[in-house]
This record gives C-alpha cells, sequence and structure tokens, in this order.
C-alpha cells in the first residue's frame, strides 16, 4: 500500500493520456448508443471522471475505451432515470436505451472506427451552413474548445459556441442521421468533408486576416484529420488531399523569415523544407494518380510535388502548366486559371503571363482578389512597366487583411525604380 | 418523421413551356407522386393555383387589412407542396430531390414540429 501515492500519479497520467488518445472515440460512440451530442458530451465527462475516481483504487483496466463507453452510457441512462421521476417521457427513452446493449462484441473495433467516420460525415453535414460544420467539426472530431476555437478564427467565444449550439438543434430537431452516407451519396457527401478539412488546413496554412502568416495550430488538426480520413476511407480525394496538405507543410519553415516577412517560393531557403514530408507527400501523390479516379485535390498535390521535387531554379514549369490544364478542366475557377497564368509567366516569360492575368481581370472575376493584383503587379515589375506595377500592388494592399502580406508588398512598392 | 416538402417554381418559365412540355411535366409528377404511394413516405401533396389567385391578410391594431399577392415580389413562388413520412433529413432529402421542380425551382424541406401531449 506504500506505493499507492506514486501509482495514483501514474494512474492520472494514464487517464490523461487516453483521454487524449481516446476521447473523441470514446465520444463518437457514445453519440451512437445515446443519439444525442449533449448528452454524449455530458456522458463522456461523466466516465472521465468516474475514471479519475476509480481506476487508482480498482486498477486500469483492460480496454479502458470500452470501460469509458460502458460507463459513460450507464451514467446517462442513469441520469435518465432520475430525472424521469420528473419528466415521464425521459423514462421511456431510458428503457429503450437500457434495452439498446449497442455494439455487438465481435467486430468492436470496426464499428468503433465507423462511429469516428459516422461523427465526420455527420459534422460536416450540407444542411449545416459552412461555417458550423467547420466549428462543430473542430469541436465535436479535434476536440478543440470554444475559445481555441473562436482564437483560430479571430471571432469572439460566444459567436463560435451560438454556431456549435445551432447546428446540434439542427441535427437534433430536423433529425439529420448519424450515419456513413450510402455508396451513391459518398462521393458529394466526402467532397464536403474534404472541403470542411481543406478550408480548416488553408486558414491555418495562409490566415486570411492577423498578424502572422500562418496558424501552424489549424494546419497541424487538418493534417490529422487527413490522415484519420485517409485512413478509415482511403478514396483517392481523401488521400490527394492528405498529400497535398502534407508538401505544402514541408515548407512551412522556408515561407516565413525569422522575423515574420512573407518569403515567396522562388525565394526560400529549400534546404529548409521538410524533406520527411515531402516524401510522404510525394508517395502518396503516385498511389491517388494510380488510382484513376482521381480529381482536383490530388491534381493540385501532384503540382505541389513537382515544386516540392525541384533542384533550386529547376522547376518542370512545362509539366506544371500541363497539369494546371487538366486542373483546369476538372474543376474550373477563376483561381485555377490565375495560378496558370502564373505558371506560364515561368515557362513563356512575363508578357505571356500578364495576357492571361489581365483576361481574367477584365472578366471582374478576381476584381477583390488580392493575390490577382499582386501577381499582375510582379509582372509588371519585371517587364520594366513601373507605373502598371505601383498601380496594380496599391490595389493588391487595399484588398489584403494580413500584416506580413501588407508589409511584403509595402516593401516590394518601395522596391520600384522612380 | 414528418416533413413538409415547399415546391418553389418560377412561374413564368412554367408559362413558357409548351403544351408537350408541360404534359410530360406533369406526367413526371403523376409519376413522382405515384412512387412516394409505393414506397410509404406519402402523407399529402397539393398544387396551388397561380400566384395571381394568392390574397395576403393581417391584423394590425385590431384591424384586417386585405392585400393582393404575396408580401414580397421574389423570382420564385410557393407552387405547391408535399407533406411526407420519412426516416430522417437523409431519406426525406431523397425523396425531395425527385421532385421534378427541384430541377427548375427548388425545394424546401421542413420537419414538421411535434407538440409535446401532456
Amino acid at each position: 500500500m506504500s506505493e499507492d501515492a506514486a501509482d495514483g500519479v501514474g494512474v492520472r497520467e494514464t487517464v490523461e493520456a487516453v483521454y487524449r488518445s481516446d476521447s473523441r472515440r470514446v465520444l463518437a460512440t457514445l453519440i451512437r448508443l445515446l443519439g444525442d451530442f449533449d448528452l454524449a458530451e455530458e456522458a463522456l465527462h461523466d466516465a472521465f471522471t468516474a475514471a479519475v475516481e476509480r481506476w487508482p483504487r480498482d486498477g486500469v483496466p483492460a480496454n479502458p475505451r470500452a470501460w469509458l463507453v460502458s460507463t459513460g452510457r450507464f451514467k446517462a441512462i442513469d441520469g435518465m432515470r432520475r430525472r424521469a421521476r420528473f419528466d415521464g417521457s425521459l423514462a421511456e427513452l431510458a428503457r429503450r436505451l437500457d434495452a439498446d446493449t449497442g455494439a455487438p462484441a465481435a467486430g468492436e473495433e470496426e464499428s468503433v472506427e465507423d462511429d469516428r467516420l459516422r461523427l465526420i460525415f455527420t459534422c460536416c453535414h450540407p444542411a449545416l451552413p459552412p461555417d458550423a460544420q467547420i466549428a462543430l467539426t473542430l469541436r465535436e472530431v479535434c476536440g478543440l474548445t470554444t475559445e481555441e476555437i473562436a482564437r483560430a478564427f479571430l471571432t469572439g467565444p460566444p459567436t463560435v459556441a451560438q454556431r456549435i449550439v445551432r447546428a446540434k438543434a439542427k441535427i437534433r430537431d430536423a433529425r439529420i442521421p448519424y450515419q456513413v452516407p450510402s455508396r451513391t451519396d459518398l462521393p458529394d457527401r466526402l467532397d464536403a468533408v474534404l472541403h470542411v478539412v481543406y478550408l480548416v488546413f488553408n486558414e491555418g496554412y495562409s490566415a486570411s486576416s492577423g498578424e502572422s502568416v500562418t496558424r501552424h495550430d489549424l494546419s497541424g488538426e487538418a493534417i490529422r484529420l487527413g490522415r484519420l480520413l485517409s485512413d478509415l476511407l482511403p478514396e483517392p480525394e481523401a488521400v490527394g488531399l492528405l498529400a497535398l496538405m502534407l508538401l505544402h507543410e514541408s515548407r512551412r519553415a522556408a515561407r516565413t523569415s525569422p522575423v515574420g516577412e512573407l518569403i515567396l517560393l522562388g525565394d526560400q531557403d529549400r534546404s529548409l523544407w521538410n524533406r520527411d514530408l515531402v516524401a510522404e507527400g510525394s508517395v502518396l501523390v503516385q498511389r491517388a494518380l494510380s488510382s484513376r479516379r482521381f480529381g482536383p485535390y490530388t491534381l493540385q498535390a501532384a503540382i505541389a510535388a513537382v515544386h516540392a521535387e525541384a533542384p533550386a531554379a529547376a522547376t518542370d514549369w512545362a509539366q506544371i502548366v500541363g497539369l494546371y490544364d487538366v486542373l483546369a478542366r476538372a474543376d474550373p475557377s477563376p483561381v485555377v486559371e490565375l495560378n496558370r497564368a502564373a505558371a506560364v509567366a515561368m515557362r513563356d516569360g512575363p508578357l505571356a503571363g500578364l495576357t492571361l492575368i489581365d483576361a481574367i481581370l477584365a472578366r471582374g472575376d478576381l476584381a477583390d482578389y488580392h493575390l490577382a493584383h499582386s501577381a499582375r503587379a510582379d509582372l509588371c515589375r519585371r517587364l520594366g512597366r513601373t507605373a502598371e506595377a505601383r498601380a496594380s500592388y496599391e490595389r493588391a494592399l487595399r484588398l489584403t487583411r494580413q500584416e506580413p502580406e501588407r508589409r511584403f508588398l509595402e516593401r516590394r512598392v518601395g522596391e520600384l525604380p522612380d | 418523421m414528418k416533413y413538409l416538402c415547399l415546391i418553389y417554381d418560377e412561374e413564368k418559365k412554367l408559362g413558357a413551356m409548351s403544351k408537350s412540355e408541360s404534359d410530360a411535366f406533369m406526367g413526371e409528377y403523376y409519376a413522382f407522386s405515384d412512387g412516394i404511394r409505393k414506397s410509404g413516405h406519402y402523407v399529402a401533396g397539393e398544387a396551388l393555383q397561380p400566384i395571381h389567385t394568392a390574397t395576403t391578410v393581417r391584423i394590425r391594431n385590431g384591424k384586417m387589412s386585405t392585400t393582393d399577392g404575396p408580401f414580397a415580389e421574389t423570382k420564385e413562388q410557393l407552387g405547391g407542396f408535399y407533406l411526407i413520412n420519412a426516416r430522417d433529413l437523409n431519406d426525406a432529402l431523397q425523396v425531395a430531390a425527385k421532385i421534378p421542380s427541384a430541377r427548375l425551382g427548388s425545394v424546401e424541406v421542413r420537419p414538421i414540429m411535434v407538440f409535446d401531449q401532456q
């Protein structure tokens, strides 16, 4: 018994480790068993509270996750029974949940993984507004707190909390089912999930506003989600998106100077690129491409892989333009056209790129997109068209909301000859 | 669970259809209605007369006012509805997507509120 105190500390660490590794899995299963997000969150909390009390006394159970699920479920039903003395409908619900024994013992592992997919697809249901999909996914699937989500998106915690409350109310009241979509719906629904992951990554990779270029925590969460998805549902585009994120992430250390200034791809110190991430991303790109069922994420990843594998100043721009051609057909958008124009400028010279960018801007599509104007300014600068370059840099400056980008553009304007 | 599928059409588009086009469109509606009767989703459904037949009533300060038409001019008008029984929202959306007007206008799917019976 003299070891009790030391053991108590060890067990507490075990509980914390299990919380970090398994609380989202336990939550996903509890939502299925209890049929309600709020009930499941309360049950999850109760289950871990019970673990902190009992594990030091009784020892850590052989299967902590199963123990937490059954304890959480029991606590929820017990709580409902107690409240049922005042509310008859809860008694019926408690009886029903109690009779429902939940997951069969056989194939339990598979069912746990299915629960995690159910949770992701429910949080990213297209019937929920996009900002609520993001908030709910970060809250329920990633386990971020409301405050962390608010900080990451530079909004107030009450706004985020309200989005989450409303989303949960819609899930309950409109009866959005807790299920992985049927085979026929899967492609569209997976697109919606990948889009949420992509938005989270982008916000972390190139913050739309604020003091710094990147928000590492969000990119990290997006990559974790990407890994989870490509493990659970290895569809080519899920693999392609993971590859894309890893390849972008590989350049993080090279994208900003020690004082937080933005450094463009051509000026980056390539020795700072993370070779492990490049290697992992490249293998995944090949895997997705060889499926022959790939889409826009895989193509973007292929472009990123060409950049990542290029030795300094020897990028294969012809291949990149070719990939953008395929991408523009698979997923036409003005932003893809803009990127293609920048690649054409590298292959055929600035004038060829400028002609394409001016055609895009003339349509009015990207008139308010700061990167279109800064790309135009850059090509004008290289062509010696100083006055036009200055006007476009200034246009971009008025449109950007990010501090390092603003400083970068101001530096470029300052470097223009008079 | 019951859902109301509110069907919004552009009356102008429907009015511009030729006789054969509009017969074919109605034929699709008959086939759709038959289909959801057979599948057990159907509870009720009606088409509405065009918007020019609509009258809006409201009481303000105890006085009734009656005005022509709906409150706001919109591109799409409420043209009919189906009340359906569905397992969940996904099931309801599958049904709604098959309503012929989903291709031309839009269909709003709303769960029916259930009041506690005390």
